[in-house]
């Protein structure tokens, strides 16, 4: 076994496989960029080495920094995590080169795997069923649209080198091709640098099913059940759970098997995993092998009992792994929640910013939590905007689920916004709690998920928030009756003026008190209700209905927590209350990133909405529109350079 | 520890006959109140916002930090004195917390009367110039007025105490180092153009301050030139041209914030402060205070019984218990402040007079702060109190009141009648705040002993002609000096003449003496020198 890794990878999962190396006894080298000087992983890790500038071009994904700092730091293995280089053949060959083991595949298989049309040739050979498709190499339009019509629509185009549902168009009817070809392959060169485009049969109301495998020098392979992951929102998962509800163990073992001969027809070593497509007749396709430890690992952790990454580290140093597959049993099941830094209601925006307050339900057996950032840390714009993965297990998926539920309520974070609700809607869905998945799950009930559940009544919570605030403000025990924040009035109630911004909307809170007394106005309809706040509980009696409030009071937000959900408020911007902002027709940059194209010249005349700037960050192409009719006036950034969060990027003139 | 035990029975039928009597006077003083709120009505009001002007109410709400106590004065200014209706004298002032100093606010209600300056505004403001002077608080005008009310100019303009005395305060005072800051949120004309030309610091409103000592009228009919408000003085004239303002405010929320600013840039330092304990609530609830007095000024009480439901833990060590004991006097502490109380609980007699005199100078000796609890139907009269002198004895207890340089707090919980007054720190004792209770009457001796005195006096005069008076005509005759003097002597009469800074609720009597108090602890205590004493 090693005595020291280094971990090329950052946040949660960074911190994860330190948690397994550390209590292994293995010591644990961190590499941070600017950002993430502070980070939690850093600080858990026994050192750590500097490598760089935030952007992950410049720290994380540069390979001679990485072995660099493991050589220095005496490390005898690298680590990858998932993500950056965890499935980059050149940095494993750049591992082995430099006689460090690379805690992963062998670069070789890394190549097979990487490259999808070669690997479905691969994994034709090994008998492995593949979805029909057509994998040429003859890339014209022409030749790609008549494949598309010998397949049948609807049909999916995939870029070859492709991955994290990059680069990938559902096409359902003929007329749409072109544009979904052009703007696949815009993407794809933009990600990956190449546009080589895959054609497959777009199977209708599939399940996404992935096989874990396992595999070791000494020829052993074992399967660790599957997870179905069919909650996906463009191709990224969001809700993860193990074992696939109703698969049967018929299906589980054709599948496991089918993964394993497709490990093996690679030489696969390490944690993989087989993605397949399950129809509603159980037949399966494969779709890709990752060839890293994914993101929703703990689910198959948390049925098997084994630590995935503990395996990782045994067979990267040689070991065997652990258990054969007679002796890999499944016990209860487990749903992984990704909470994401991100905004549903905005078209699921990524979201930056501090984290102003974060409180999190305890863990035990039934509740884990693989998290990266602590309340006071940044959600930088550089890297992917997950915050944390909610796991939770019971003994069958009905109990797990409402487990599920309730830890997402109990996730209480402040600051940038979050899914937590959104992915509380989706759990509590009657379609999901009747595990009636498919990977168009979303996409079906996209509207429904997006309408808030019917929680607190609003005015009540704004009497609350109203209340809280105002108790929020009586010190104890202060002797100077003007610091007591009484809002004390002569003759009169106390009373204050609460100004904040709830929904978008400027909200004026008249909050009257007399002790726990309060009368609380907002427009024309006024709350009474008596509360009492002792730290961050806040009980409310209303009418007959007496019920208990988390309070979260941030530095610019203010959050209400209930068994309901979530109200957000944002404290009053001073600046634009008093209207001192810039003028309607300056154009920002609504977060760090890219310019990818600018569509106007000095000059131009522009209609309202018109695109006039195409920009990329977080992974995500935003379009900046005009905000009225006018006349481009001035441009300030030109396609391929970088812009920070609020950068003018068009002085628009507004028409008279 | 001296802590009072309650005698009293809540359940009592005069206690709770007692408390409705008085929880009436509240709530009307309360629905008043309300009233007053309004300024000059809500179709005026409706009219003020739609200009995009926020309410004088509502500028300090914006000015005070969040949950600021506001000790407003002078709330009855003006009320029943005019035949124009003019709400709280068309100004509103009162002492609050602005980055975390506390202020003197005085904020124009151009509702009312377009915030034009009557006799009683004039007043007011000079009254709030006063507390603020003697508190060393920092002084915030937010400026929206006609100037002065030109039907009333001879009792406006000329005299000492008019007008021009507030710039003469401004300037005083900002000589002392009491910070001045004006805002001007809407007019400011002629002489109330010095508001922001005298302050130290001044903020102007864009399109709703304008500063001019004429107004474009004015100016029309004197050189014939045609100009706007804004051209004339508004808020980039005076702040990019004229330099008489110096800061300029998109909107009355902005100058509200940027006077925060000024005042967060004050370098405000408090003096020593005296030895403060932990704060502890009375042992009994304040609206018992209630029952307790009633509204029956006749009916005697132990007045310890509202001094336990006025100070920290009910706590209050008595000094010279025994002696002269129509007059309590005693230490004990509101909020956590040291102070000693005097208090009436009878008339006056020789032995209390000397009481009181002795522990006034204890208190100027100390630096302790002076609270008076006034129920004073006078002092006692007849051959005997005479001969002991009395007058002489009256005489220490004035002298006392008069130069001890202790902040003073008055009270009237009860009547306030001739030399009782001046001994217990009446208005022309210069107390810091002076508040009356709505149970309270105030004039030179009760209606009834001032129409028996006259009565007599006629009486005499008639029988001296040998004329007949029956007791019919005599109750005939002092009936309307009764009425008269009930209607002189009640709180809304005194307090619409500012003859005190306010009425208040008595259960509320100690908050209001707790924030007075911390208040005027801004300025240092200074040391007290007396006159002679007639031994």
């Amino acid at each position: 076994m090693f005595n020291k890794i280094l971990i090329a990878n950052r946040g949660e999962i960074a911190c994860r496989v330190i948690r397994t190396a550390q209590r292994m006894g293995i010591q644990c080298v961190a590499v941070y960029s600017d950002a993430d000087r502070h980070a939690e992983h850093v600080q858990m890790a026994d050192e750590a080495y500097y490598i760089g500038a935030s952007p992950s071009s410049e720290s994380y994904l540069v390979m001679e920094k990485i072995i660099d700092a493991a050589q220095r730091s005496g490390a005898q293995a690298i680590h990858p995590g998932y993500g950056f280089l965890s499935e980059n053949e050149a940095f494993a060959d750049l591992c082995a080169s430099n006689d460090i083991a690379f805690v992963g595949p062998p670069a070789s298989a890394i190549a097979a795997m990487g490259s999808k049309s070669a690997a479905k040739s691969i994994m034709d050979e090994a008998g492995v069923p593949l979805v029909p498709g057509y994998h040429g190499s003859e890339q014209a339009e022409d030749k790609l649209r008549e494949e598309a019509e010998r397949i049948g629509y609807p049909v999916l185009l995939k870029a070859a080198y492709g991955g994290g549902g990059k680069g990938m168009r559902e096409v359902h009817k003929a007329s749409q091709f072109s544009d979904a070809l052009a703007s696949a392959k815009r993407e794809a060169n933009a990600s990956f640098g190449n546009d080589k485009m895959l054609v497959e049969k777009f199977i209708v109301q599939p399940r996404h099913v992935e096989i874990q495998v396992f595999c070791d020098e000494h020829g052993n392979a074992v399967y660790l059940a599957e997870r179905d992951c069919s909650v996906q929102r463009r191709h990224q998962k969001v809700l993860e759970e193990a074992p696939a509800p109703a698969l049967g163990e018929e299906t589980r073992a054709a599948m496991g098997d089918a993964a394993v001969r497709a490990a093996q027809a690679i030489d696969y070593r390490g944690a993989g995993t087989v993605e397949f497509l399950l129809d509603a007749n159980n037949d399966f396709f494969f779709m890709e092998m990752n060839t890293r430890l994914q993101v929703e690992h703990p689910v198959t952790e948390m049925i098997t009992g084994q630590d995935l990454v503990e395996w990782q580290l045994i067979v990267a140093s040689g070991g065997v792994l652990p258990l054969s597959q007679d002796q890999v049993t499944l016990h209860g099941h487990a749903f992984e929640a990704r909470i994401y830094a991100e905004d549903p209601q905005q078209d699921f925006l990524p979201s930056t910013g501090r984290i102003e307050y974060l409180r999190t339900p305890a863990e035990d057996r039934h509740v884990r939590i693989d998290s990266g950032v602590r309340q006071g840390d940044e959600v930088s714009p550089y890297y992917d905007p997950m915050i944390a993965k909610l796991i939770v297990w019971d003994e069958d998926r009905d109990r797990a689920l409402l487990r599920l539920q309730r830890a997402l309520r109990e996730y209480h974070l402040v600051g940038p916004t979050t899914n937590v609700d959104y992915l509380h809607r989706l759990a509590s869905h009657k379609d999901f709690v009747r595990a009636n998945l498919s990977t168009q799950f979303i996409e079906q009930h996209g509207d429904a998920l997006l309408k808030p559940a019917k929680g607190l009544d609003s005015s009540l919570a704004h009497a609350c928030i109203g209340a809280a605030i105002a108790l929020h403000q009586r010190p104890a025990g202060s002797a100077n009756p003007w610091q007591a924040g009484s809002a004390w009035r002569l003759n009169q109630p106390a009373l204050q003026h609460i100004e904040l911004v709830y929904d978008d909307e400027l909200l004026r809170l008249e909050v009257a008190s007399n002790g726990d007394t309060f009368m609380v106005k907002t427009g024309a309809q006024t709350v009474e209700l008596h509360a009492r706040l002792s730290g961050e509980r806040l009980e409310v009696t209303h009418q007959d209905h007496q019920f208990t409030l988390k309070v979260a009071l941030g530095e610019r937000h203010y959050t209400l927590f209930s068994s309901h959900g979530r109200v957000n408020y944002q404290l009053v911007d001073k600046d634009s209350a008093f209207g001192l902002e810039e003028d309607a027709g300056t154009l920002t940059a609504p977060m760090n990133g890219t310019i990818v194209s600018v569509n106007v010249e000095v000059g131009d005349k522009v209609e309202k909405d018109q695109p006039l700037v195409v920009m990329e960050a977080m992974k995500m192409e935003y379009t900046i529109k005009a905000t009225v009719d006018g006349t481009v006036e001035q441009v300030f950034f030109q396609a391929g350079e970088l812009v920070s969060d609020g950068a003018e990027l068009i002085a628009l003139a507004a028409d008279e | 520890m001296a802590v009072l035990t309650s005698k009293v029975n809540v359940r009592d039928e005069n206690f709770q006959a007692n408390h409705q009597a008085m929880a009436d006077l509240v709530s009307e003083l309360n629905s008043k109140v309300e009233q007053i709120k309004l300024g000059g009505g809500e179709a005026l009001q409706e009219r003020h916002k739609s200009r995009g002007k926020l309410l004088a109410r509502d500028r300090i709400e914006r000015l005070l930090d969040p949950g600021s106590p506001f000790l407003e004065i002078g709330q009855f200014a003006a009320w029943e004195v005019y035949e124009d209706y003019v709400p709280a004298a068309g100004v509103v002032a009162g002492v609050g917390q602005v980055e975390g100093v506390q202020c003197m606010i005085v904020a124009n209600d151009a509702t009312v009367k377009g915030g034009t300056y009557y006799p009683l505004t004039v007043k007011k403001h000079l009254r709030a110039q006063e507390i603020a002077e003697r508190c060393h608080l920092p002084c915030i005008y937010l400026v929206d007025s006609g100037g002065a009310n030109l039907p009333r100019q001879d009792e406006v303009f000329p005299d000492r105490d008019h007008f021009g005395r507030i710039f003469f305060n401004q300037a005083t005072m900002s000589a002392k180092g009491i910070p001045q800051i004006a805002v001007v949120m809407g007019l400011c004309t002629a002489g109330g153009a010095y508001v922001p030309a005298m302050a130290d610091e001044s903020i102007i409103v864009k399109e709703q301050g304008t500063i001019f000592l004429a107004g474009p009228p004015l100016v029309k009919a004197a050189t014939g030139e045609e100009v706007s408000a804004e051209e004339l003085g508004g808020a980039d004239v005076h702040t990019r041209i004229s330099g008489v303002a110096d800061h300029f405010a998109v909107s009355d929320e902005h100058a509200l914030d940027l006077a925060r600013r000024s005042v967060s840039r004050l370098n405000h330092k408090l003096p020593e402060q005296p030895v403060i304990n932990d704060v502890k609530a009375p042992r009994y609830a304040a609206d018992e205070i209630y029952g307790i007095v009633g509204t029956d000024l006749r009916k005697p009480y132990d007045v310890r019984e509202v001094i336990a439901r006025v100070v920290d833990d009910s706590d209050f060590d008595e000094f010279k218990q025994n002696y002269g004991n129509t007059l309590v006097t005693g230490f004990a502490r509101i909020h956590g402040y040291p102070v000693g109380i005097v208090a009436n609980n009878g008339i006056l007699f020789s032995e209390s007079a000397q009481k009181g005199a002795h522990f006034i100078e204890l208190c100027a000796q100390r630096k302790i702060p002076l609270v008076f609890l006034q129920n004073i139907t006078g002092f006692m009269v007849g051959k005997k109190y005479e001969a002991e002198g009395i007058a002489k004895h009256g005489a220490k207890m004035v002298m006392a009141v008069s130069c001890a340089k202790v902040p003073k707090f008055t009270v009237l919980i009860g009547g306030s009648y001739g030399a009782g007054n001046y001994g217990m720190c009446g208005r022309a004792y210069d107390p810091t705040m002076m508040f009356m209770w709505p149970n309270a009457r105030i004039s030179v001796m009760g209606g009834e002993q001032a129409a028996g005195v006259m009565a007599t006096v006629t009486r005499d005069g008639m029988e001296r002609k040998g004329k007949s008076w029956s007791d019919a005509e005599e109750a005939e005759f002092k009936k309307p000096i009764v009425e008269q003097y009930e209607q002189q002597g009640h709180p809304y009469y005194a307090s619409g003449r500012l003859w005190d800074d306010g009425i208040i609720d008595p259960a509320q009597t100690r908050t209001v003496l707790g924030l007075s108090i911390a208040a005027s602890l801004n300025a240092p205590i200074e040391e007290t020198r007396f006159g002679v004493f007639r031994m």
